[in-house]
């Protein structure tokens, strides 16, 4: 029972510990270790729970059957605490950030919200989970108090949030009329028994697709990404882009295959689940299209990972086996790729003081290492192997080929050709073209380096050896086949 | 175990490629040695599993495997036979010879050689990969660092635009490729990428007849098939001179091997319906490839559009479905390899010192550059398809072998009239005629007659190790004109795998 929830527990601990820190070290320079803290103490709580609290066979319903011990839950609690710990890496250095107590305890919060989002089987649970996951990354948005963008990101970020949630909790109630229970679960046998039908649940169920697909930027929820991608403090952006989105596929693919199983068969469901298709086909392509004319990197990759997560839910929507393991795959390369990008955007921003593309002119010249890091990232967003991009586009389409969407896969291949010419725009300006500036080098701190380093052999891992992570990822699908 | 030497071959450019990225940018020289004894290295390694292998035997030899993602079915499977160790020996020639002429690249040669070598380790992938996945894996590792490469240090007037137009081109083709592979993933119900496997599969007819067309077009595209060759001559005068060399000589080979092994050897009868197409483009290449180069006025885009014609007459042996096309489209690839190779260095080293690529304003170089005259002499009798160089034992066996393709008894699947093949030989003869006059324009213009008076003193001899790399792959040119029997029963091995796979012996 408490293995069940052992990752949040000790979250919570390093959130006390913070706390307790950020009232010792009175010293602003002293403040800024409270992220070697944070990271650090994310790293033992992933080797503690991987050591310890790895799930087991089924356990079943626990706490009331208000969460599941699963691999599903597992892989995605582990990737929202690896993206906090890399997040705090990245925040140490940035002036708004790195030396406010309160940043890293609200991004603990929201992570131990992201935990309980991956493993939460009951409506009320995933309720909770998703708000307090939600709220502390609205005031993380709007952190940077001085800059009006920052302001103007979480105001933004808050007003969509909360419309989408009050929708999806309505969905919710809808859901729990229909069926007298909350139990994910419950409602999955309900639907397969056909005690529960008919095109009233199929409406609650597109409800709460809103508020799940607000999350994850799917078409046409995403309209608060750019924006909120563009002012929030950008370490701030790698966390939204990566682990927020990485729990909302979690509880998407729990919603959408634990008590909506018919999405790859016929009738009601499978209603539910061509619209779904359609939005995953939409999401990539409106995604790609505006990205090309962006001339703001933050905006640029904004738009990116709304395409990025048009490609998981191809795996979502085959309800597969495989769809699911590769989007899980795509997600956990997603995670390492993402936080690479927005790490050095953060870097080179702060460095030259502006987020347009043609800032990053002559980067080359100005840092090897960090363009590097950056080629590879892009490259691996762009599908290119050795990096983990590539494996994983590959078989969210081989998913959908499987299900028999080729139309789907193709769609997603001819998005991936537009994809690779606007990662190959930017990497342009940093390799090809010149700039005034060149011959000032930019120097990296320690934990940028640290951060990037590990980010970059990740890449460069999943890419190359992917069985293990291939494994993790059949694992969190074993959970719903 | 025996010895991992493909996988060493495979990876030594990687490792040293990474290896050169630590080493400080400003170490320029230590750099360059490295590159070339990296190099040097993989090209003895080469040379060593081209003449180690054994025709006698056949079949897959320096055979590795192992688990890559088994779940999937996905391996890490390689192993040479006789049509892809002479391949792999040709990208060993080539990128000893592309480091040779590289040398006083000076804008970041550690990015320079590190690219070029990552490009060659996907390069080498591709030759010896048996799995189907692996194989696309090393391909797309092929093709994008060629984006990079021309992009930073190519021709400045248009090295975005080509670099773009090539990375986006192979890249559609790659992806479309890819989604007939996985078609064939499915299809087959074995779940394994092996290829040996996949060969065994007896894909139905109707699942042959569009997954064909996907997978063999997808990989033409890098071969320089018309209608999509036009991403190849742009890339290649944009590319500088090492690049252009690796572009030409050996990653459009890549395009044509992936097509013979993934499209005609795993989907036979898809080949069979398809092949009066592919014989119908080929010949397009072939002659309009040909004539454009004749009109040509910049040296470098003559012999991009020679490429065209060329990779053509290879599309074209294969498009003949006889075992004499496919031994002559084998000898095709690497004679072409070499001969190309040469041809760029070559243009690389007139380019460099002229400073123009115009034919009309060169003139008279051979009397400082003796060396690269009469290299490319050479070279220019190979590609005219000379009797006694490399170029005839490829050649010729391509137009018998489409003269003679009515009759092949792998042929099922045509109905032609008995004249129509040998007509279709003597339209693609045309393009000899048409080769020799271009070769023989630019030897005349650009390396004999009066050398203009803003040249003198300009054009500097070139350096001992270009001589070497000149050399070296003039001699090899020579040597199998000579010799054919030291690559020709090889490669008649290999056809005899194809053949199997076609139910004819």
């Amino acid at each position: 029972m408490i293995l069940a929830v052992l990752p949040e527990l000790l979250l919570l601990v390093l959130a006390g510990l913070v706390l307790v820190f950020d009232m010792l070290w009175k010293d602003e320079a002293a403040k800024r270790n409270l992220g070697w803290l944070t990271a650090g103490g994310t790293l033992l709580i992933l080797l503690v729970s991987w050591g310890a609290a790895r799930p087991v066979g089924d356990p079943g319903p626990l706490w009331g059957g208000m969460i599941r011990h699963d691999w599903l839950g597992f892989v995605f609690k582990s990737i929202a605490i690896f993206g906090a710990g890399i997040t705090a890496l990245f925040a140490m250095d940035t002036e708004s950030l790195g030396k406010k107590g309160e940043f890293y305890i609200l991004l603990l919060t929201s992570t131990i919200g992201m935990a309980f989002m991956a493993s939460s089987a009951d409506l009320i649970m995933l309720f909770l989970a998703i708000e307090t996951t939600s709220i502390p990354l609205y005031v993380l948005a709007g952190f940077s108090k001085a800059d009006d963008k920052s302001t103007e990101a979480g105001f933004k970020y808050l007003l969509f949030g909360a419309m989408t949630s009050s929708v999806m909790l309505y969905g919710f109630s809808l859901l729990y009329g229909f069926a007298g229970t909350t139990d994910l679960y419950a409602l999955a046998q309900g639907l397969a028994s056909g005690a529960l039908a008919g095109p009233a649940v199929a409406v609650a169920g597109l409800m709460v697709l809103v508020g799940f697909g607000f999350k994850v930027s799917m078409v046409p929820f995403h309209f608060w990404t750019p924006d909120v991608y563009e002012g929030s403090p950008t370490p701030v952006t790698g966390f939204l882009s990566t682990a927020s989105k990485a729990a909302g596929f979690a509880v998407l693919i729990r919603f959408m295959l634990a008590a909506f199983p018919g999405v790859g068969g016929s009738g009601m469901e499978a209603t539910l689940g061509i619209m779904l298709a359609v939005f995953a086909a939409f999401t990539m392509t409106l995604g790609n299209t505006i990205a090309l004319v962006q001339n703001n990197i933050k905006r640029l990759l904004a738009y990116s990972s709304i395409a990025h997560a048009g490609y998981i839910l191809i795996g979502v929507v085959a309800a597969t086996k495989l769809g699911v393991t590769s989007a899980v795959f795509y997600l956990i390369a997603y995670l390492f790729t993402n936080l690479a990008a927005f790490g050095v955007v953060s870097i080179v921003g702060r460095a030259v003081g502006s987020d347009e593309v043609t800032a990053y002119s002559g980067l080359s010249r100005r840092s090897s290492g960090l363009s590097l890091a950056m080629l590879v990232a892009f490259l691996s967003l762009a599908g290119v192997p050795p990096l983990g991009g590539f494996v994983a586009k590959v078989w969210v389409f081989a998913a959908a080929m499987n299900a028999n969407m080729i139309w789907l896969a193709i769609v997603g291949v001819l998005n991936a050709i537009v994809g690779v010419y606007y990662y190959l725009i930017v990497l342009k300006y940093v390799y090809l073209y010149r700039s005034d500036d060149e011959d000032k080098a930019i120097k990296i701190s320690r934990p940028d380096a640290l951060a990037l380093g590990i980010l970059t052999l990740g890449i460069l891992l999943i890419g190359t050896i992917f069985a293990p992570w291939w494994g993790f990822a059949d694992a969190a699908a074993a959970a719903l086949f | 175990m025996a010895f991992p030497i493909l996988s060493i071959i495979v990876f030594t450019p990687l490792a040293a490629g990474l290896l050169l990225l630590l080493v400080p940018g400003e170490k320029q020289n230590e750099i360059r040695v490295a590159a070339l004894g990296a190099a040097a290295f993989t090209l003895l390694l080469s040379i060593f599993v081209y003449f180690g292998y054994d025709e006698g035997v056949g079949g897959y030899q320096f055979v590795e495997k192992y688990g890559w993602l088994p779940q999937l079915g996905v391996s890490y499977y390689v192993g040479v036979d006789g049509l892809n160790a002479p391949l792999v020996l040709l990208t060993g020639i080539v990128m000893f010879t592309g480091v040779l002429i590289s040398w006083k690249i000076d804008d970041r040669p550690r990015e320079f050689f590190a690219f070029l070598f990552i490009l060659a380790t996907g390069v080498f992938g591709v030759f010896v990969a048996l799995d189907l996945f692996m194989l696309f894996f090393f391909y797309e590792i092929a093709v994008f660092p060629m984006y990079l490469l021309i992009a930073i240090w190519g021709w400045k007037v248009t090295r975005e635009y080509a670099a773009m137009k090539l990375t986006l081109y192979l890249f559609i083709g790659s992806v479309i490729a890819l989604v007939g592979a996985l078609g064939m993933y499915f299809a087959s119900g074995l779940g394994t990428f092996d290829m040996i496997a996949l060969e065994q599969a007896n894909f139905s007819p109707g699942f042959q007849a569009w997954a064909f067309p996907m997978v063999f077009m997808g990989f033409a595209v890098l071969g320089g098939l018309f209608p999509f060759h036009n991403w190849s001559p742009v890339g290649h005068v944009a590319a500088p001179t090492a690049v252009s060399m690796f572009h030409a000589g050996v990653l459009m080979k890549l395009g044509a091997f992936a097509a013979l092994r993934v499209g005609m050897m795993l989907l036979p009868q898809g080949a069979q319906m398809w092949m009066p197409v592919v014989l119908f483009l080929a010949l397009i290449n072939v002659v309009y490839g040909a004539f454009i180069a004749m009109v040509q006025t910049d040296f470098k885009y003559v012999i991009g559009y020679s490429s065209v014609s060329h990779m053509g007459l290879v599309m074209f042996g294969l498009a003949s479905m006889s075992r004499t096309g496919f031994v002559g489209a084998g000898m095709q690839m690497f004679s072409h390899g070499v001969m190309t190779a040469l041809f760029f260095a070559a243009v690389g080293m007139v380019y460099d010192r002229a400073h123009t690529r115009e034919i009309p304003k060169l003139g008279g170089i051979a009397k400082n550059l003796p060396v690269v005259a009469v290299t490319f002499i050479i070279g220019g009798l190979v590609s005219m398809g000379m009797p006694g160089f490399s170029g005839f034992v490829a050649e010729f066996p391509i137009f018998m072998g489409v003269w003679g393709g009515g009759s092949s008894p792998i042929n099922t699947n045509w109905n032609f009239a008995a004249w129509v093949m040998p007509l279709i030989a003597i339209i693609a003869a045309i393009s000899i005629v048409v080769t020799a006059s271009y070769i023989i324009r630019i030897i005349r213009k650009v390396f004999f007659g009066e050398m203009p008076a803003e040249f003198e003193g300009h054009i500097t001899s070139i350096s001992a190790l270009d001589k070497v790399a000149l050399i070296f792959l003039a001699t090899i040119l020579i040597l199998l004109g000579i010799f054919p029997s030291l690559m020709v029963p090889m490669v008649e091995s290999g056809v005899e795998n194809v053949l199997r796979l076609f139910g004819g012996a």
